[in-house]
């Protein structure tokens, strides 16, 4: 096949979703930082959100699903850790989607703006922890339903 | 001048055997907290500190140029070759003694990183502001424990301050400066640890004062991990468990 265009390698990237998450993708996630062509070798640039986020490997693995299922041979993924990921990359699309998700979406202040499931403003952290290490675990005091809350970093 | 390849590789190695032997420790704790919600925050660290561990790791495997990976450090070493402080060694003892050395540490590793940020190393500069994001919210979770179980019950108070007494010889080792730590501060790479020991302090005391426990008065030090010189014997039996299956199955992968 002739070689792709990076704006058309891009469009395939949208498409991944991310696998802890799936109602986002890996692109609206901002970890996939550049996409270029050495010759022939399609170079993806990826950070970390985490450090020991148990998704990296998957995420990579699925990239290159992705991109040997559209045609690309030559396939070198790249660790990119400076500037380190923050959630300030993560686009609005994604945080909208987030929140139909049942997660809020991170915010500067550090805590949810309003429980994802009726919009009550009456919160309470209850870990700073959650199920995965992007997340926190909090409570809403309006509808008495726990949540997540994805942590700025 | 370029820095000597050999005590960076040093200094590498004790940043990535001090999360991994640490990140080790806590991971022991896996389906064994008190409550659901510490029982994940504990998993969650210590996946940091692993996550880490691969960072430093990694470029520690780099810098030393004989082709081999983070793994291979980690799993095919053994007591000896660890440059880990000697408290990321010690058992866990009981859920408060686990989050005091937790707490002792993250102080140490948020005035750290904060400073390796600025390292003229890149590589450095870029794996302690991916850190420092992670140890930022480590710290702040540990000095809340620390301060709701020291300040908490007559029972919780008790073992807060036995554990402080057990561990606090430990934290002299962090600012035991030797030829490594020179080489580094005068490469521009990482501070002279002693030169921590100030903002170290002011931290720590602030938060153990909020804690009501009180600092051993003995400025007696354990030492010998970060050099290698001499570990306690807990990381021999430490490191029979976590290099098990690449010990019993060589080259072992999935
Ligand atoms: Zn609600």
């Amino acid at each position: 096949m002739t070689q792709p265009s990076v704006k058309q390698v891009w469009e395939w990237l949208e498409t991944i979703p991310d696998p802890e998450i799936p109602v986002i993708t890996l692109v609206d996630l901002g970890i996939i930082r550049n996409v270029e062509f050495h010759g022939e070798t399609c170079v993806v640039s990826v950070t970390p959100t985490y450090s020991g986020c148990p998704a990296t490997s998957m995420i990579n693995m699925d990239i290159e699903t992705k991109l040997r299922d559209c045609g690309l041979d030559h396939i070198e993924l790249k660790q990119q850790l400076s500037p380190a990921w923050t959630t300030d990359w993560m686009s609005d699309k994604a945080r909208t989607a987030l929140e139909k998700y049942g997660i809020a979406p991170p915010q500067p202040a550090g805590g949810p703006q309003r429980c994802p499931h009726c919009g009550g403003t009456h919160l309470e952290k209850l870990s700073q922890f959650g199920s995965t290490p992007c997340k926190a675990q909090w409570r809403c005091q309006d509808c008495l339903e726990p949540f997540e809350y994805f942590k700025c970093i | 001048m370029a820095v000597d390849q050999e005590k960076l590789l040093q200094f590498l190695l004790r940043q990535g055997d001090n999360t991994l032997i640490l990140g080790h420790r806590v991971s022991e704790w896996c389906g064994h907290s008190p409550i659901l919600e510490e029982d994940i925050a504990l998993a969650n660290t210590a996946l940091d500190l692993i996550g880490q561990t691969q960072m430093w790791l990694g470029y520690a495997a780099d810098v030393q140029g004989e082709g081999k990976s983070a793994d291979d450090l980690a799993f095919l070493r053994d007591a000896w070759d660890f440059r880990n402080v000697l408290l990321t060694e010690l058992p866990n003892g009981d859920f408060g003694r686990t989050l005091l050395r937790q707490f002792l540490f993250d102080a140490f590793q948020s005035v750290l990183m904060g400073r390796l940020m600025k390292s003229s190393d890149e590589t450095v500069a870029a794996i302690a502001a991916k850190a420092s994001k992670e140890v930022a919210y480590h710290v702040e979770r540990s000095a809340d424990t620390v301060v709701g179980l020291g300040d908490g019950t007559e029972e919780s108070h008790a073992r807060m301050q036995e554990a402080l007494n057990y561990l606090w010889p430990y934290v002299g080792e962090f600012f035991a400066s030797d030829d490594v730590d020179a080489a580094m501060a005068e490469a521009g790479i990482a501070p002279d640890p002693a030169s921590l020991r100030e903002e170290y302090d002011a931290l720590v005391g602030k938060v153990l004062a909020d804690a009501t426990l009180t600092i051993p008065a003995s400025k007696y030090a354990h030492k010998g991990g970060r050099t290698g010189y001499m570990h306690t014997e807990h990381l021999g039996h430490l490191l029979t468990s976590m290099q098990w299956l690449q010990r019993a199955y060589p080259g072992c992968e999935w």
